[in-house]
């Protein structure tokens, strides 16, 4: 087990694997060890002195036309073979639903095991990692260990620090050209972009939350009031996009987990698999008709109250105590 | 004639966990157990299938004895027969060890036209065994399916990502994952319930699979528990009241700017 060494980070996210930098730098040194991080792609060598940037102290670049389409095998075969070839003892993947895939593929292929969408990664004083990761439904956190290598683990977005960019970070750029691609064997035949809002709600500094005390489609208006005032977006819950079909994305274990600096809960009764996309949340203000609602409980300030009256007051007091519309 | 095999797991029903609130441990033992609930979308998509094309829709689980329940459930909802591979030794299997029981299952039952599952399972979600399996049995995978088509031997399957939905096909056999999106799985009549008795459930163990112990349980897995806690909530649970909307707000509006969590 000891021919293992080395922390490596892979994303095709950009800003993912500049996360996945910072995260494993901060292990390769905990681990006396160095953070390598994979580019692979076609015209990808920019990427590589960018990522020295923002601190990885290897890049191993595999550029070939082949990783030109986003088929899965092309690339799960080039890095099976690499990390055969170097074994490093952790790998970092980013947690999209592409790098799931492919992290738990490249496992299943390395005999190893997989640790998906971890939160927090720490190595204790025997010098094992700690994997933890939320599991039950938001209802536990799971802490796990590996017992073989390499240990393979998924990170979500915005789990850790994006790194500082430093002009004078130096490193060793590799380019590996003596490389087999295996042949994919799905075929993407069409992609269409998904509708994205203009601002990402993963990006908002204030997001207010609807669930299903809203009684009609057209008081999220009151909602979106608010969060303008506040600067912020709007999220919803689940059942508004499953159940009702009002809206099409939806905030939640399953869908977007957010950590703005504020979130305000209205109509949300709490259940778990929302709770987990929110939990992160700097301060919560729940505003809620049911006293018994669990999102009470994790809430920073409690409001007892109908939605409907409360949230046009609160946007009301803002705007005048902000002093918006007088001059 | 269609084959394919779903593939389901005896999850806990998150929904109704208790956690006693002075250890932070779950209170796992008294949680009821159902079919997890993308699985319930994998067996609802492989019957209309069945129901267009003909064929045969195989139910298979790996769990503890007592996920004959399960397997009933899935009989009931319209699966022919079910497989039940459970072992003592399987016991604290990770998804290595669980994928490779599988595999060993799904080989011995027979070749498939297309496998199923369910995205990721409810209680670990960890969302493995699926792209596992098709590895295992060297096959194509499609995960995160949210509409599917068979046509001869090609599959088409529309998939949702985070910032685009793809189309992709692939030949069959092919191991396809879906989301909750796909479908609204039916609630049996009484009546399929009542026939779902009368269909066979095959009961394996670890040696009827020739699978030997160090491949499975603790030994065979690469990962290991160490401990399950629930999280910590820290939040302040501060109630603000007053008789009117407006005087609620106006004293929410002045607190969130006091204490600097909102600013102008």
């Amino acid at each position: 087990m000891n021919e293992h060494s080395g922390v490596w980070a892979y994303s095709e996210n950009r800003d993912l694997i500049l996360e996945l930098i910072g995260k494993g730098s901060e292990l390769a040194t905990k681990l006396q060890t160095q953070l390598t991080a994979i580019v692979l792609g076609h015209n990808v060598k920019d990427q590589a002195k960018e990522l020295v940037g923002y601190g990885a102290q290897k890049v191993m670049v595999v550029d070939n036309s082949q990783l030109k389409e986003p088929n899965v095998e092309p690339y799960l075969s080039v890095l099976t073979q690499l990390t055969k070839q170097h074994k490093p003892e952790l790998f970092l993947m980013g947690s999209t639903k592409r790098g799931k895939e492919l992290a738990a593929r490249l496992a299943a292929r390395l005999n190893a095991g997989c640790v998906p969408d971890c939160l927090e990664l720490e190595v204790d004083d025997q010098g094992r990692l700690l994997a933890k990761r939320i599991v039950y439904g938001g209802n536990a956190l799971v802490t796990q260990v590996f017992r073989t290598k390499p240990q393979i683990v998924t990170i979500p977005r915005r789990k850790f620090e994006k790194p500082k960019y430093k002009e004078e970070s130096r490193g060793e750029v590799i380019n590996i050209n003596d490389i087999q691609l295996e042949a994919p064997k799905t075929k993407v035949v069409e992609v269409k972009p998904k509708e994205i809002a203009e601002t990402k709600i993963e990006e908002a500094e204030v997001v207010v939350g609807g669930g299903r005390g809203l009684e009609k489609k057209e008081d999220f208006k009151i909602l979106d009031e608010l969060a303008h005032t506040l600067g912020g977006q709007v999220g919803y819950t689940r059942p508004l996009v499953e159940d009702r079909k009002w809206f099409t994305e939806w905030v939640g274990l399953s869908g977007h987990t957010i950590k703005p600096r504020l979130y305000i809960a209205c109509g949300i009764s709490g259940v778990i698999q929302h709770v987990a996309g929110i939990r992160d949340s700097k301060t919560i203000v729940a505003i809620n008709k049911d006293p018994e609602a669990p999102i009470l409980e994790m809430a920073d300030y409690i409001v007892v109250g109908d939605l409907h009256e409360i949230v046009p007051a609160l946007s009301a007091a803002l705007k005048r105590i902000f002093g918006v519309g007088k001059e | 004639m269609v084959r394919i095999l779903v593939c389901v797991k005896q999850a806990v029903d998150v929904s109704q966990l208790k956690v006693d609130s002075a250890t932070r441990r779950l209170i796992i033992a008294d949680a009821p157990k159902k079919i997890s609930d993308f699985d319930k979308n994998a067996l609802e998509e492989a019957i209309r299938i069945k129901e267009k094309l003909g064929g045969e829709v195989l139910t298979v689980t790996v769990g503890p004895e007592d996920a004959k329940t399960t397997l009933r459930e899935a009989l009931a909802m319209g699966a022919d027969k079910a497989y039940l591979i459970s072992d003592p030794t399987f016991e604290n299997s990770d998804t290595l060890a669980t994928s490779y029981i599988l595999a060993e299952a799904v080989k011995k039952i027979g070749a498939f036209d297309l496998i199923l599952c369910g995205e990721a399972s409810i209680d670990s979600f960890s969302a493995q065994i699926g792209p596992r399996l098709a590895e295992r049995l060297g096959i194509p995978l499609i995960t995160y399916a949210r509409k599917l088509s068979l046509e001869g031997d090609t599959v088409a399957a529309e998939r949702s990502l985070e910032e685009s939905s793809e189309t992709v096909k692939a030949k069959t056999p092919v191991v396809i994952t879906v989301t909750k999106e796909i479908n609204e799985p039916r609630t049996p009549s009484y009546m399929a319930v009542m026939k779902a008795f009368k269909k066979e459930i095959v009961m394996w163990k670890a040696a009827d699979l020739g699978i030997t112990g160090e491949k499975v349980g603790e030994t065979g897995s690469a990962v290991q528990v160490l401990d399950v806690l629930a999280p910590k909530v820290e939040r302040k649970k501060i109630a603000i009241k007053g008789e009117t909307a407006a005087e609620i707000a106006e004293k929410l509006a002045k607190t969130l700017i006091q204490e600097g969590i909102v600013a102008r």
